[in-house]
């Protein structure tokens, strides 16, 4: 039996469609404030009451998971945390997950920043993510912290060439030298995969042009739905795969759980966002049928005058 | 002359930094001008937060219209200033990071700046709707290609794309919504986006020899005759 | 055979037969010790193990100058060993050696197995360095031979770079012909754009309806090609603001593109004849951060209500905040960025929208003097060489692809080779 609390939300949405749309018939338009409440509760009803949907990963997203499930055990992966609290709803989730399969293979990650926003962002990773996780895990072995460096695409030039130079320490300020994991890492050629998570400036296509291409060194990319698109020209090659948006970060959580048992209750911040993602794209959906027969409608009725 | 050294000076930084592609000896300068560039641009926070500061304060001396707000806004300025100069709350001294976990700056950006910000990009949801409403419609050939595609994305976007289409047989899997929302960002939009960016690659290099050659140089001022 | 001697002479063969035997015993210990590698030093034991796994060195490794560089680099190759392809490979690694000079072997970098490479960027110029790579099994190092010496060497000129060169020559070459050509009189087309032939409409309207324009020229500083193209046009926009008697606000995100704007409105009104009317408080810093920003400009909009608003320059996740805020307002908007993901947004809900490069040629369009347009010419003489090359590309990859043609084929890999960036 469907929750009541479910039901009457959606009743209500879909009560309210169908009489804009007898309105629209009538050539009337709708006015701003009313879709604005129908996207309201379009998007709160699912977070109140939580639906999910089963996922099923794309192939763009495929390719960049069998990648980090393919590497061998102790390779060494760089995540860049390139965006800000305003991108952190969409993105953060595929951090995480990103994380999370990377550590269970026994990947070594070194997290870096190129945003000043993404070091606290990337803390609450290390916080509410890694330790609950993987306690076992010491930073400083198993995974390093080297924070933030102002200087954008400066940065990526120094570090393409000798990652060192740019971060000579850890947050903790702890040499890199005396840090296992860079005996055999010296610049950005040297990681067996980059993955940067992000979506402005810069963000994915600044690895890419500056690090991922001159160097040959892989890139996977999480980014905001709307950067996707400018990403497409560089997969498959200098980028293997890319996660867009809400979507990619939900096909990535569940085949992680599918392929590891252990996050099948883990906490799925994607897949729980795809609910409201779904309904507000239904109800947008319907108000472009909506306004589309109130703007034919009023132009056979000035026709008609 | 006013113009004649600032036109100098983007002439050789500009001339030497193309010249730097081909000449390896001087493939650091790029790096070393982005530095300085940045510097330049912190010095200049001095301007930007001083104008700042006096707008509100005149705003407030005067008690011109919403002068309340103006007392937020220094607030907010003065709070964070002094949290993050004398490091308040920090574990360790002076020394340690401004955005210590702990410290009060981290905690105001936490609770203040980053639920701020994520409510402001929220706004998003709400205006995509208001967009796609008005600017869907079926006017003419170009703009119902532009719904259709829409459509298809929208749907594609989410589960009922599959569910709606799981009946196609695999040798036409093109033609289940998901796939064809990837073939539409992955072809037809990818060559529009592909077409613009070498547009604007043309379009940027064009500029750059004008601004470079001093052809244009309306952004210094006093060429608007 | 039979040797059958006298007493003596078989006391002194069988001396020396035990001679001869002691003899070769001594020489097959000592051999090892007496064999030296004359390029590369012994093994390495890390400590005692009489079970010892010996492993194949690396071979053919040269060491050769990186190039095209600024004679700070030295690039190794080498075969990896060949018990790395074994799949029990006891091989844990590859080790480097370094020698500068005539001084000791140092350890400069622990590869991992099936390495095959190695750049050594720590090498000073002029400097004379010698390598070789040890095999590294748990317990043992397997050197090779040593590398002959080397010194790194500084190359002037990037011939890497060579068809990129060519490639900017031939589009730099084109804008600064055509712009001399422009210079001597001759006339040249360019197309309507729609955003631009709005603009004297778009602050008329300000003007008649008696409220303000507003100028928004993007969240970027001025390091960003879009924030000056932003900036000439509201030269040309600030201008034509002046002469009509309107007014114009313009809150910036950053400190270095206030005062730039401050000075292009300063000089528009002077060039107007109405410098008293300018004021400072035109242009105001509000604050780098993204959103706080969008807050207070969609403050503006709402408070102000501007019938003219001018959305130019580099814009992210805002720009449909900031537009949709504009038009909720009544406001006319031109809209104009080159990043091709905000595009969509400004289309949908501006009424007219400059796309990429229409913005940076606005400039030029709006002031039609000669060297400017003859740019834009030259401009589109690049489009042609995209559109030739794309059209060579597509064909030969559908014919290398489709009929396995190799001449196609070769036509694709020279393509890749010149467009290369690397």
């Amino acid at each position: 039996m469907p929750d009541v609390g479910v039901m009457v939300p959606l009743v209500a949405i879909f009560g309210g469609l169908i009489w804009l749309l007898v309105r629209a018939i009538r050539g009337r338009e709708v006015e701003r404030r009313v879709i604005f409440i129908f996207i309201f509760v379009a998007v709160a009803t699912p977070i109140l009451f939580p639906i999910t949907f089963q996922e099923h990963a794309t192939p763009v997203v495929k390719d960049l998971f069998d990648r980090i499930e393919n590497l061998p055990p102790g390779s060494t992966i760089l995540m860049s945390f390139d965006f800000d609290p305003a991108m952190a709803p969409e993105v953060q989730p595929m951090a995480n997950a990103l994380a999370r399969h990377s550590l269970t293979r026994e990947h070594k990650i070194v997290f870096m920043c190129l945003w000043a926003t993404g070091q606290s962002l990337l803390n609450t990773t290390l916080e509410y993510v890694i330790k609950p996780d993987f306690p076992h895990l010491v930073d400083g072995v198993d995974f390093v912290n080297v924070g933030y460096k102002a200087g954008n695409e400066g940065v990526l030039n120094v570090i393409v060439s000798d990652f060192k130079k740019m971060f000579p320490t850890d947050v903790n300020g702890v040499p890199l030298d005396s840090i296992e994991i860079f005996d055999k890492v010296g610049s950005c050629r040297d990681f067996d995969l980059i993955l940067t998570v992000g979506g402005g400036r810069p963000g994915p296509k600044e690895w890419v042009l500056f690090v991922g291409d001159p160097a040959n060194v892989p890139i996977g990319a999480g980014v905001a739905a709307v950067v996707a698109p400018q990403l497409y020209p560089y997969y498959p090659r200098q980028v293997i795969g890319i996660l867009g948006g809400i979507k990619g970060a939900a096909e990535y959580e569940s085949e992680l759980a599918q392929t590891h048992p252990r996050f099948e209750d883990m906490e799925k911040p994607g897949l729980r966002m795809m609910g409201p993602q779904t309904l507000a794209h239904v109800v947008i959906m319907a108000f472009i049928v909506i306004g589309n027969i109130a703007f034919f409608r009023g132009r056979r009725g000035r026709k008609t005058e | 002359m006013r113009q004649l050294v600032p036109l100098t000076i983007t002439f050789c930084v500009g001339t030497l930094l193309i010249v730097s592609v081909f000449i390896p000896p001087l493939g650091d300068l790029e790096r070393t001008f982005t530095l300085w560039f940045d510097i330049i641009a912190v010095f200049a926070f001095f301007l930007g937060g001083g104008n700042l500061l006096r707008v509100h304060i005149n705003k407030l001396w005067r008690r011109k219209k919403d002068w309340g707000f103006s007392i937020v806004t220094l607030a907010g300025f003065a709070t964070m200033l002094a949290a993050g100069l004398f490091k308040i709350g920090n574990p360790g001294d002076i020394a340690t990071a401004v955005d210590a976990p702990g410290s009060m700056f981290y905690t105001i950006f936490d609770s203040v700046v980053v639920p701020l910000g994520s409510t402001m990009y929220s706004l998003l949801a709400f205006f995509v709707a208001s967009a796609s409403y008005r600017a869907f419609r079926a006017k003419n050939r170009e703009a119902t290609l532009l719904l259709l595609a829409a459509f298809i994305i929208l749907l594609g976007r989410t589960p009922f794309g599959l569910m709606l289409t799981e009946w196609v047989p695999d040798s036409f899997s093109l033609l289940q919504i998901p796939n064809l929302a990837i073939w539409i960002m992955n072809s037809p939009n990818l060559a529009g986006q592909r077409a613009i960016m070498i547009g604007i690659g043309l379009g940027v290099v064009s500029m750059s020899l004008r601004l470079i050659l001093g052809i244009e140089r309306s952004y210094l001022g006093g060429d608007n005759a | 055979m039979t040797f059958h001697r006298g007493r003596t002479s078989s006391l002194a063969s069988g001396f020396s037969a035990r001679l001869i035997i002691v003899i070769v015993v001594i020489a097959f210990l000592a051999a090892p010790a007496m064999w030296s590698r004359a390029d590369g030093p012994d093994i390495v034991l890390a400590g005692s193990d009489s079970a010892l796994v010996s492993l194949a060195p690396v071979t053919s490794l040269v060491a050769a100058d990186n190039t095209y560089d600024n004679g700070d680099a030295l690039r190794l190759t080498w075969v990896p060993s060949i018990d790395d392809r074994l799949i029990d490979s006891k091989i844990i690694g590859y080790r480097v050696y370094r020698l500068a000079g005539t001084g000791e072997p140092e350890a400069i970098a622990d590869l991992p197995p099936g390495s095959n490479q190695y750049l050594d960027e720590t090498v000073l110029r002029d400097s004379v360095y010698s390598y070789y790579v040890s095999t590294l099994s748990e317990r043992a190092e397997f050197p090779s031979n040593r590398t002959a010496v080397i010194s790194p060497q500084r190359e002037w000129i990037n011939l890497d770079r060579g068809y990129l060169f060519l490639i900017a020559l031939a589009i730099a070459g084109a804008v600064i012909y055509y712009v001399t050509v422009a210079k001597r009189g001759k006339k040249l087309f360019v197309r309507k754009i729609a955003g631009l032939e709005a603009i004297d409409d778009a602050v008329g309207r300000a003007t008649e309806m008696g409220r303000p324009v507003l100028f928004i020229p993007g969240i970027h500083d001025m390091d960003d090609v879009q924030t000056l193209a932003a900036l000439t046009i509201l030269g040309r926009v600030s201008r034509t603001i002046a002469d009509y008697e309107s007014k114009i606000f313009m809150p910036v995100a950053r400190s270095l593109v206030m005062t730039a704007g401050r000075e292009v409105i300063k000089s528009s009104y002077q060039a107007a004849g109405r410098p008293d009317a300018y004021s400072d408080d035109m242009v105001n810093y509000i604050t780098d951060e993204q959103f706080g920003y969008v807050a207070a400009v969609d403050g503006i909009m709402v408070r102000e209500k501007p019938a003219t608003v001018f959305l130019l320059g580099a814009f992210f996740a805002e720009s449909l905040i900031l537009a949709e805020t504009g038009n909720s307002v009544g406001a006319i908007q031109i809209a104009g960025t080159a990043r091709p993901a905000q595009l969509p947004f400004f289309i949908a809900a501006c009424d007219f929208t400059l796309i990429g490069e229409e913005l940076f040629a606005a400039s030029a369009y709006l002031s039609g003097e000669p060297r400017q347009l003859g740019s834009l010419k030259g401009q589109d003489v690049g489009k042609v060489i995209a559109m030739v090359v794309i059209m060579i590309g597509v064909i030969s990859l559908t014919f290398a692809e489709a009929w396995k043609i190799e001449f196609m084929q070769d036509i694709l890999d020279r393509l890749s080779v010149v467009f290369s960036t690397n």
